[in-house]
């Protein structure tokens, strides 16, 4: 009796009883020359100085990549050929995201809860300046979405967070190999009822290194010195295989 | 195996870069064009994003026709001095290729004008040389003569200069115009210009085809060159990776072109260049008068 009182009194005070301790199977990921995608394995524990409480937890993990502005034209047919006309500006959208969660999201996550946090893939793109002349600029959007999804830059992983004993979570993100560099914001949120409990945010820093890493500043840096390099490598492979193919024919 | 390209930021099949590569240089070397009208659709294709593919043709490029001029070089088949000519308009085309580029950019729809360029010339040029080669192998069976060395309003323009190795005699107006006028189209397609240089200097300065692959050639390497240059220090899209990979492919392809070009018949070789720039004309016009699968695209913001 006394154990469901305190533990009535956790839920309702906004005290953080209950914190998320993480383990990330990396947290750098290293794009070299035959990179090839990598798996983000995401585990953790909850934390309690209270006793489990009844309703049952959930759990949510959400990686995001760096954050761009984007332009999503659509074609319409004008004079017999398809040509783009319409245009919606998008202010932000992450080059990567993806949520993983330990049930469909909208039980999960109230929609409260999500438009405060930002997680669910349409939330997580902004988008506010709309031309006046687009009236469906939603559909937009869903276009960015549906070709990102197609493109395993955008996931939705319902289910796919593993819970056990309500404390220990564990979920494997995979990380496509076009992949771009950045900061990837690592977040996790723990919710009962579609409430938010508590949350954790880390990053995973995804680097270009090596050659890719040297050829990319050099481009950068030294735009004329990079160009007149590409020109050599150009120069020197046309003659080298002329050159063989000389000594091939004589022989 | 996978690659991850640096500038391009995307990760594709080495091989498959190979392979592409090697294709696209036996057609070069065969008919003397860079094959980046060819290449450029392709990497499109298989994913390169279209600012990196279009500056990195341009160096990839490069390599190919080096390494078919020096093949062209050995056997005599380059005009240095008509290339040297042409080369002059070209680069003054491609400069003010580029502000027109620009200046489309500005006004929108660029991408629709670039493949509206393509399917107009390449319509116009592959019609014409398939229709003349035809006539050409027609005439050779029944034995007629082909009518050569018209005279027409070409031989009255001054400046008149001799072209050794072509065998003429003209004046240095016309190749400087066939210049300008490809450098221009080549800046805003991103491509060498090859095939509409051939032709051109077949029908328009009446070059024998003999000498045209290796001229052409020649002019090719100095106008890319210069885009590279170009893309490089301003648009940062050069993905050497992605050229190392293709131009690898592309120079034995070029070598092994230039071996198949010399076995066959100056008709032969037209009118199966006449065929691929006709087919590839044909698939760029299909794609804009079918409907897409998917009407809507992600670009870079900006851009209109």
């Amino acid at each position: 009796m006394l154990r469901l009182a305190v533990a009535l009194i956790c839920l309702a005070l906004p005290l953080k009883a209950e914190e998320v301790v993480l383990g990330l199977s990396s947290d750098k990921v290293r794009i070299t020359a035959t990179f090839e995608g990598s798996d983000i394995l995401v585990f953790g524990a909850v934390k309690r100085e209270v006793a489990i409480p009844e309703e049952p937890l959930d759990v949510i993990v959400a990686i995001s990549g760096p954050s761009k502005p984007l332009t999503v034209r659509r074609k319409e047919r004008k004079l017999g050929i398809w040509v783009n006309t319409d245009a919606v500006e998008i202010d932000r959208a992450p080059s990567f995201y993806a949520v993983a969660t330990t049930g469909p999201l909208d039980e999960v996550l109230t929609n409260v809860e999500d438009l405060r946090h930002k997680i669910s893939i349409p939330r997580a793109i902004r988008s506010v300046g709309a031309p006046g002349s687009v009236e469906d600029a939603q559909k937009f959007t869903d276009a960015l979405i549906r070709i990102r999804k197609a493109n395993n830059a955008y996931q939705m992983l319902e289910g796919a967070v593993a819970l056990d004993e309500q404390t220990l979570f564990r979920t494997a993100i995979e990380l496509p190999a076009n992949l771009t560099e950045g900061d990837y914001r690592t977040r996790i949120l723990l919710t009962r009822q579609g409430r938010l409990v508590s949350d954790f945010e880390t990053v995973i820093d995804v680097r270009k290194v090596g050659l890719e890493r040297w050829l990319f500043t050099l481009s950068r840096e030294q735009p004329m010195l990079y160009g007149l390099m590409s020109l050599a490598i150009a120069i020197a492979a046309g003659w080298g295989a002329s050159a063989a193919f000389r000594v091939l024919r004589q022989n | 195996m996978q690659i991850y390209l640096p500038i391009a930021e995307v990760s594709v099949n080495a091989f498959l870069l190979l392979g592409l590569g090697g294709l696209v240089g036996v057609l070069s070397g065969m008919f003397g064009v860079g094959g980046g009208f060819l290449m450029t659709p392709l990497l499109f294709f298989i994913g390169i994003p279209p600012a990196v593919a279009v500056a990195t043709e341009a160096n990839q490029i490069v390599a190919s026709s080096f390494s078919g001029v020096l093949a062209h070089l050995r056997r005599k088949t380059v005009d240095l001095r008509m290339g040297t000519v042409l080369l002059i308009g070209g680069l003054i085309g491609a400069a003010l290729g580029v502000v027109v580029f620009n200046y489309l950019k500005s006004l929108g729809q660029v991408d629709l004008l670039v493949k509206l360029c393509y399917v107009v010339f390449l319509g116009i040029i592959g019609g014409m040389m398939f229709f003349e080669s035809l006539r050409a192998i027609r005439n050779t069976r029944t034995g007629k003569a082909p009518k050569r060395k018209k005279h027409n309003w070409v031989h009255g323009l001054p400046f008149k200069m001799r072209f050794r190795t072509s065998g003429l005699y003209i004046s240095v107006i016309p190749p400087i115009l066939v210049g300008v006028a490809v450098g221009i189209l080549a800046a805003i397609m991103g491509v060498g210009g090859g095939f509409i240089m051939v032709p051109a200097m077949i029908y328009l300065l009446g070059m024998p085809t003999k000498v045209v692959v290796g001229t052409s050639l020649f002019q090719i390497i100095f106008v890319t060159a210069f885009t590279t240059m170009l893309h490089a220090t301003t648009n940062y899209t050069v993905d050497v990776a992605l050229a190392v990979l293709l131009l690898v492919g592309g120079v034995i392809g070029a070598q092994v072109g230039t071996q198949i070009g010399t076995k066959m018949k100056a008709e032969q070789l037209r009118i199966l260049l006449a065929l691929m720039v006709l087919a590839v004309c044909f698939k760029l016009a299909l794609d804009l008068l079918i409907q897409p699968s998917e009407l809507y695209s992600i670009g870079a913001a900006g851009g209109h």
